[in-house]
């Protein structure tokens, strides 16, 4: 009877585990993200204000909100992401691989990486610029100044290519020195091995601040490039882009409706019907996307509207969303930017 | 005469089985070579990721800041090949120069005098003990960054500028008397090598040791003086580095990516080979060392004629491994930004988003640098090794 008994439960132990495989994964990116329970986010963990983890081993950034509205969009809960730090050169294989759902980490969106690679791009959440940061004593004031010096840039970006595509258009020679480390690109710049530092408008402002002396530094004003950052998906999975993507739109929205974390509770009480509709009190839209119909309510709750992460993270480095009057691509569209959401209806 | 033997069934057989057996081996390796290759093609497919290497003939669009000339519009081939030749140039001199730095450590090892040994070991143990990469960042950054900035620059007569921007030395140049100068030359390289074998000759009958090499080197630099002197004009003219507005210019440099590079490989390298000679050396008898004293050898004499030459037939093959290290190890470069293959390649990947094929690249390019080393030092370890009669 004894031995019975065990090789019965020996069967089911060993069938168990066929059983449930068979049942198989779920094929769908949010079903394996709803099974797995958390969210894994593929992110930079170096530049301040973007994404970046401190020694205690939180993250923090405008990109690493977007995880957490992410998260909250599907599980109501900010915390349920797993950050995976990736390298420039690694996040493209990391999100092909499955190993990352969604890639945010200051990803520039291009043609060739749209078309070229088995890539979707979700809107674009930061409209940045390459630029140059030189010593104030240097007496460079314009791009042509720049004629025989010598750079540091970071490897993995876009810039290298934006860097000698620059020199070619004025007909001036520089030196690039190309680094894979951030810190050690903004060693050598620091010490004075490089005249002049390429990199994003975003990430030159983020390195300033970690440099010995950041008020003897100045950020050109003219930007070379067009980076339009934003979350990148794999191919394959439109339920999961439109989530991505409309996660995104949502905090855009918000912000135009005014609709913010602090006043969001109240406002379920809207007779507006825009803002009706962007809750979830009216409308399907949430379950359409195999949410929960209150997920955008919840983003802002949790995470707050596009101008609430905007304020919490880039405003600090000194980037303004509208400087002196004049608007940046990344002030709202009725404000004179770039920043538009399509309507909830 | 004739004994028929019974016919061996093939099944027990030893010639057949043993064939047997490696032709189901080599089946089975080709069939799990092409089990991964089907599961690459249909991931790529899956993936939609095209594989191919008709890229490497598009523009690159980026720049190289040292090694052979590159423009950005160069193709990412050519950029490809920059890269090898940097990586070359790195390995080249790094395994000449931790040879000389690990035998002269490995011999101080040994010394009989105190603070030489003391030296030895220091070195040794604290250079073995510790990462790399961490050696790295220490001589770009708290070393070769540390020198004066390029407008304060050390200025030694040459005139030569050491900053932190490099090392910038006057540069040779050949001028239009230079080929003249050349014919000249070659008539001396056959004088002196006609006087080396007329010396070998005379020093083999006469019974004595001498230096062949070394009258021959004395005629070759005389006629090289005598030809520089009869020219109208000098053969050989110097380029001199000039301060330009950022950077020295001119002449010939030498950059501080290119030194923390070079210095790091060297000095970790050194430490490892050191202990080989070390080894080696202890190796040979004590009894060889004091016959060879007893012969009347000078101390020099001891260990280039009698302890060396056998101490490298222990020395030679884990030496050949530290070499491949060496080789290996410099693919760090791209901590401290020395635009060696792999520094070239990943931006490549980056900008190409050509992984595999790159990936594939870099493993072919180490792999063809690492057996030409290997096969060179099998020959050489096959000249020196114990011929035994």
């Amino acid at each position: 009877m004894r031995k019975k008994i065990l090789a019965v439960s020996l069967v089911i132990l060993l069938v168990l585990p066929l059983l449930s495989s068979s049942q198989g994964q779920p094929a769908t990116t949010l079903g394996k993200v709803q099974a797995r329970g958390k969210l894994i986010c593929g992110v930079n963990n170096a530049v301040p204000g973007f994404g970046f983890v401190d020694p205690q081993g939180n993250y923090s950034g405008f990109d690493i909100d977007y995880c957490k509205a992410l998260a909250t969009a599907i599980f109501n809960d900010p915390n349920k992401v797993e950050y995976r730090p990736v390298t420039a050169a690694s996040r493209f294989p990391a999100l092909q691989s499955g190993e990352i759902d969604v890639l945010i980490r200051n990803t520039t969106w291009t043609i060739d990486r749209d078309v070229g690679l088995p890539f979707n791009f979700a809107p674009t959440t930061f409209y940045d610029g390459q630029g140059f940061m030189v010593r104030k004593t240097s007496r460079i004031n314009t791009l042509k100044d720049l004629n025989g010096a010598t750079i540091c840039v970071l490897q993995g970006t876009t810039t290298e290519q934006n860097l000698a595509d620059m020199a070619r258009r004025l007909g001036i020679t520089i030196k690039p020195l190309v680094f894979s480390d951030v810190n050690a690109r903004d060693k050598a710049y620091d010490e004075g091995r490089c005249d002049a530092m390429t990199a994003d408008a975003s990430g030159l402002a983020a390195a300033r601040i970690k440099l010995s002396k950041p008020d003897d530094h100045k950020i050109l004003p003219e930007l070379i490039s067009k980076e339009p950052l934003g979350p990148v998906v794999r191919h394959g999975d439109d339920q999961w882009f439109d989530i991505v993507k409309w996660t995104v739109f949502c905090t855009m929205e918000a912000e135009e409706l005014e609709v913010s974390s602090k006043n969001v509770a109240q406002l379920k009480t809207s007779q507006d019907p825009r803002i009706r509709r962007l809750l979830g009190l009216e409308g399907d839209f949430g379950k359409k996307l195999g949410l929960d119909n209150a997920w955008c309510a919840n983003v802002i709750e949790k995470v707050g509207n596009y101008g609430e992460i905007y304020d919490r993270n880039v405003k600090p480095l000194g980037l303004e969303r509208i400087a002196d009057g004049k608007p940046s691509p990344n002030a709202l569209w009725n404000d004179g930017g770039l920043i538009y959401a399509p309507p909830f209806r | 005469m004739s004994t028929v033997f019974a016919r061996i069934p093939l099944w027990r057989d030893v010639r057949v089985l043993r064939i047997g057996a490696q032709v189901l081996f080599v089946l089975f390796i080709v069939l799990i070579a092409n089990w991964f290759y089907t599961n690459l093609q249909i991931n790529l497919e899956r993936t939609g990721i095209r594989f191919g290497f008709d890229f490497l003939w598009t523009t690159a669009g980026f720049g190289i800041s040292e090694g052979l000339p590159f423009e950005p519009t160069d193709s990412y081939g050519y950029a490809f090949w920059v890269g090898i030749v940097n990586t070359l140039r790195v390995i080249g001199l790094g395994i000449l120069l931790a040879t000389l730095l690990g035998l002269i450590a490995g011999i101080a090892r040994l010394s009989s005098n105190w603070l030489v040994r003391q030296i030895a070991s220091v070195y040794i143990e604290t250079i073995r003990n510790t990462p790399l990469v961490v050696q790295l960042f220490f001589w770009y950054t708290a070393i070769f960054l540390k020198l004066p900035r390029v407008d304060e620059s050390i200025v030694l007569p040459g005139p030569i500028y050491l900053s932190q921007r490099g090392l910038a030395l006057p540069k040779p140049y050949a001028t239009e008397t230079f080929s003249l100068w050349g014919y000249g030359l070659l008539v001396s390289l056959l004088v002196a090598l006609a006087v080396y074998v007329g010396r070998r000759i005379y020093l083999e009958r006469a019974q004595r040791p001498g230096f062949a090499g070394l009258w021959a080197f004395g005629v070759f630099v005389l006629g090289a003086f005598v030809g520089w002197l009869v020219l109208p004009g000098a053969p050989i003219a110097w380029e001199m580095p000039t301060l330009g507005r950022f950077n020295l210019e001119g002449g010939w440099q030498l950059s501080p990516e290119f030194a923390a590079l070079l210095a790091g490989l060297v000095v970790y390298t050194g430490a490892f080979i050191a202990e080989i000679v070390r080894g080696g050396i202890l190796a040979v008898p004590k009894g060889q060392t004091e016959a060879a004293r007893a012969l009347g050898l000078r101390p020099l004499q001891v260990l280039r004629l009698v302890v060396i030459p056998q101490a490298l037939r222990v020395i030679v093959p884990p030496l050949t491994s530290q070499y491949l290290n060496l080789a290996k190890n410099s693919s760090l470069a791209v901590a401290i930004g020395y635009p060696d293959l792999f520094n070239v390649a990943n931006t490549i990947i980056n900008q190409s988003g050509r992984a595999i094929e790159m990936v594939l690249l870099i493993m072919i390019s180490y792999l063809t640098m690492s057996l030409l080393t290997s096969a060179f030092m099998n020959w050489y370890n096959r000249r020196v090794r114990l011929i035994e009669r």
